[in-house]
């Protein structure tokens, strides 16, 4: 058995583990009393190291050790939770992430033991309050030591717990006994490294069967011979040889770590142990956890039930998911965007053929809401949660806020919120900057706050919500707001603008001068933010993935940075219009109205094109000029107009006929065209033909 | 003919007509030649970019060589032809030529490459040499340069 093949899986739960030991040690912070987050931390660290374990991580594994042990004496109280115990274990879920980033990257956890954390963390346990020493042993090492240490009382016990007995298998056994046979009840576990779990458990069997006879195996023996078990394995052997014996038999084949034995009595067999199961349960929790996926699943004998219940019951609801590698949805994604083209040009043919009957043209229709909601489904299976991503940023700005020495707390919403994977998978950084901004540039200091007669605890708030056709993220904080004359003095200092061209620039528009490269009015270095790049690659990123990003701001009570993603990528509906006789696509979701409009009616403001409707004067636009398409119209003719808006901004573009709605595919023009900035991509119509999509967007 | 493919210094070309004069592109370039079609026009692009076509349910850009070479254009004939070119530079692109005519073979031998001076004077400046075959003469193209973006 090769571990590489499940190092993927590792790397995805242990990065779910740490978030939400992340999550779980912030919520402690806060409430160190809380009993539930306690032992969800506990649960995961235990997890983690089980994981670590398994995969061969031993670095890893050892610091998630300690980690867990120092939570399993504040589970017993032992130890009071306090902000030296929260500082040195973010350290240590820093430095398991550094592991794992390790093992992502070249499949090895790298050198570095960590064994300042490790001190630190062993202090904590020392230097606890006295009076539990005799605990820690026990408790330290639930996975390894406990089942060692309480080995012949714990075995005394675990048929009750461990084994499912049938009502004839009960019967063979007593009858066994009844014949002055011995039955013996034996868990053996493999050593972790193991490779060929299979073969050393066949080896216990065969040497096991010269012996005597293997009456009940758990998991079943053809499960053995597939693999299909994780350390351990329970055998009830009937014998007429010696434990000592049967035991040396099987731990003298090799990789067999042990192999705890116990003499079974009638009253074992039929489920007398109904209490001490009970009170076992706790103990051997631990371990269990590790391998519950072959104790859990059949309904072990009914003493246990409720203690397992208890478990279950602590435990969050676990979806149901699978997890899919993001090129197979790609290429199904590719797959359905063929056959929507294939569906377009089905109606389109059925447009130029007015012989054919209605039944042909319901079947069309029928297959059009197929297609649709085929490609909803695929679209929304491509759909995850911002969450992930925007988890890691409490913890962030805990750091921050200890590095700047600035009180502040972030506030989040909308965190269920979903987006396109391939987009949140890019959202990340972007908002990181932004944050590290807000707390870095934006929040003032205590005393400065007070001063204002703020509350001392700088807020930032980040904001998700769905509009639309759009996802609107924002961030927000009640800081300083952006000096706009710090900005202008900046920029005409660096050469960036003039001061003429100053002076007559709006707010905003020296606001924006922000997304330009190397521009920053931090005035001190620091190594949060500051640097100058920034805000103009947060700027290129949102845009990369077709969204745009704004910011408001004002002075003296803080900024909010707006930015707005698209919800898909590759197919949108679209409003087809004409200019001459070329087609051009305009995304749906940038369009607000579709308005007739007179010749009469266009007025000029400063030489430019303007209507005026319904009291809102918006800016013309001709495509046919902007595209340099022949128009077949003149300026006297009444225009069709499609006003578009971008943020809170309308502008009209003036077109010559529309064709209607359509769900189009997006597809690259190459990189050998250097489209104009106007066209975003181009589509293929029913016809074959091939349109471009207008970006309204750029038209403003 | 197989013996030809394998050896190095044997190199297949495509032979195209421009403007009465025939050209050579290396076949391993190419990915495809497909018959004129409707293209789709782009704005605020060079001259010699037409637009774009679909190719199977690809979006390709096609480009003309009689405008990126000076040829004058001429409209489209039932011999015009649209070449598929593949290069990793560039990405798929499109170039409609006048006509294809034929697939040769030539050895190391018959080709003439042009030295470092030659390739500075304008007119060679998209070849990388002259082939001869059955007494004629196939200038060969140097693909990289006629789809560069640097214009004449």
């Amino acid at each position: 058995m090769d571990v590489s093949q499940y190092l993927e899986i590792f790397l995805d739960e242990s990065k779910e583990h740490l978030q939400n030991l992340n999550t779980q040690i912030l919520e402690l912070e806060k409430d160190s009393e809380n009993m539930d987050t306690i032992n969800e931390i506990f649960r995961a660290a235990h997890s983690l190291k089980g994981m670590a374990g398994t995969m061969g991580y031993k670095r890893m594994q050892n610091l998630t050790h300690d980690m867990e042990n120092v939570f399993s004496e504040v589970r017993n109280n032992n130890i009071k939770v306090n902000s030296e115990i929260i500082d040195v274990v973010f350290q240590c879920l820093d430095a398991l992430d550094e592991y794992i980033s390790n093992i992502q990257s070249s499949a090895d956890e790298g050198e570095n033991e960590n064994t300042a954390i490790i001190e630190r963390l062993n202090a904590i346990l020392n230097g606890k309050s006295g009076g539990g020493e005799a605990a820690p042993k026990e408790e330290a090492a639930p996975a390894e030591e406990a089942p060692k240490v309480e080995a012949p009382e714990a075995a005394a016990k675990a048929p009750a717990v461990n084994l499912k007995l049938a009502e004839e298998q009960v019967h063979v056994l007593s009858e066994a006994i009844k014949q002055g046979k011995k039955v013996y009840f034996f868990d053996v576990k493999v050593q972790d490294s193991c490779i060929l779990k299979a073969a050393r458990a066949f080896l216990v069997f065969k040497a096991v069967e010269e012996l005597g006879e293997i009456a009940v195996s758990d998991p079943s023996a053809q499960d053995i011979e597939d693999e299909r078990f994780e350390t351990n394995f329970t055998l009830i052997i009937i014998s007429d040889a010696e434990l000592d014996k049967i035991q040396t038999a099987i731990t003298s084949v090799s990789e067999i770590e042990k192999a705890d034995g116990k003499l079974l009595s009638e009253a074992d067999l039929t489920g007398g142990g109904a209490e001490a199961a009970e009170a076992e349960a706790p103990a051997e929790e631990a371990p269990k956890e590790t391998k519950s996926a072959t104790t859990t699943a059949p309904a072990p004998a009914k003493a246990a039930a409720p203690a397992k219940d208890e478990k279950k019951a602590g435990k969050p609801v676990v979806n149901r998911t699978v997890r899919v590698d993001i090129e197979k949805l790609d290429v199904l994604m590719n797959l359905v965007s063929e056959l929507i083209i294939a569906k377009n040009s089905l109606v389109s043919a059925a447009g130029q053929d007015h012989s054919q009957t209605s039944s042909f043209n319901e079947q069309i229709e029928y297959l059009e809401s197929v297609t649709t909601n085929l490609h909803e489904s695929v679209m929304k299976v491509r759909m995850v949660p911002i969450e992930s991503v925007v988890n890691k940023f409490p913890r962030m700005i805990r750091d921050l806020s200890k590095k700047l020495d600035k009180k502040m707390e972030l506030y989040m919403s909308g965190e269920e919120t979903e987006l396109d994977r391939t987009v949140v998978d890019e959202i990340g950084d972007p908002l990181m900057h932004l944050l590290r901004n807000s707390a870095d540039h934006g929040l003032e200091s205590a005393e400065v706050r007070k001063q204002r007669g703020k509350p001392e605890m700088g807020s930032i708030f980040l904001d998700a919500y769905q509009d639309g056709n759009n996802v609107v993220i924002e961030v927000r904080d009640d800081g300083n707001g952006i000096d706009v004359e710090a900005v202008k003095n900046k920029a005409i200092e660096r050469g960036t603008i003039s001061a003429e061209q100053a002076a007559t620039m709006s707010d905003k528009e020296i606001i924006d001068l922000l997304f330009l490269p190397s521009f920053s009015t931090a005035k001190q270095i620091t190594d949060v933010s500051g640097r100058g790049v920034g805000l103009d690659v947060v700027k290129s990123k949102i845009e990369s993935l077709s969204g745009e990003v704004e910011v408001k701001s004002k002075l003296g009570e803080g900024s909010t940075w707006t930015i707005r993603l698209p919800l898909t990528l590759a197919i949108i509906q679209a409003l087809m219009v004409c200019i001459g006789d070329e087609k051009y696509a305009i995304s749906l979701g940038s369009i607000q109205t579709i308005e007739d409009v007179k010749a009469s009616e266009i007025k000029y403001v400063q030489a430019k094109e303007v209507i005026n409707l319904r009291g809102a004067v918006i800016p013309l636009i001709r495509l046919s000029e902007v595209l340099d398409a022949p128009t077949n119209k003149t300026k006297d003719d009444d225009m069709v107009v499609v006003i578009v808006k971008k943020g809170d901004k309308l502008a009209g573009l003036v077109v010559d006929e529309l064709i209607g709605q359509q769900e189009i595919v997006i597809k690259s023009m190459g990189k050998y065209i250097n489209k104009c900035k106007v066209i975003s991509g181009a589509t293929i119509l029913g016809d074959g033909e091939v349109a471009l999509i207008v970006d309204a967007n750029a038209c403003f | 003919m197989d013996e030809l493919m394998t050896t190095n210094d044997r190199v297949q070309y495509i032979v195209i007509k421009v403007g009465g004069e025939q050209y050579g592109i290396d076949i391993k370039y190419i990915d495809n030649i497909v018959r004129m079609q409707h293209i789709t026009r782009v704005p605020k692009v060079q001259s010699y970019l037409k637009g774009v076509i679909n190719l199977r349910g690809e979006v390709i850009p096609v480009m003309s060589i009689r405008g990126k070479m000076g040829y004058e254009e001429v409209e489209n004939t039932k011999d015009t032809r649209i070449i598929i070119i593949k290069l990793e530079q560039h990405g798929t692109v499109g170039v409609i030529v006048d006509e294809v005519k034929e697939v040769v073979t030539l050895s190391e031998d018959d080709v003439e490459h042009f030295t470092y001076d030659a390739k500075q004077e304008e007119k060679n400046m998209y070849l990388q040499g002259v082939g001869k075959y059955n007494e004629q003469l196939i200038s060969l193209l140097e693909l990289n340069a006629v789809l560069s973006e640097k214009d004449l």
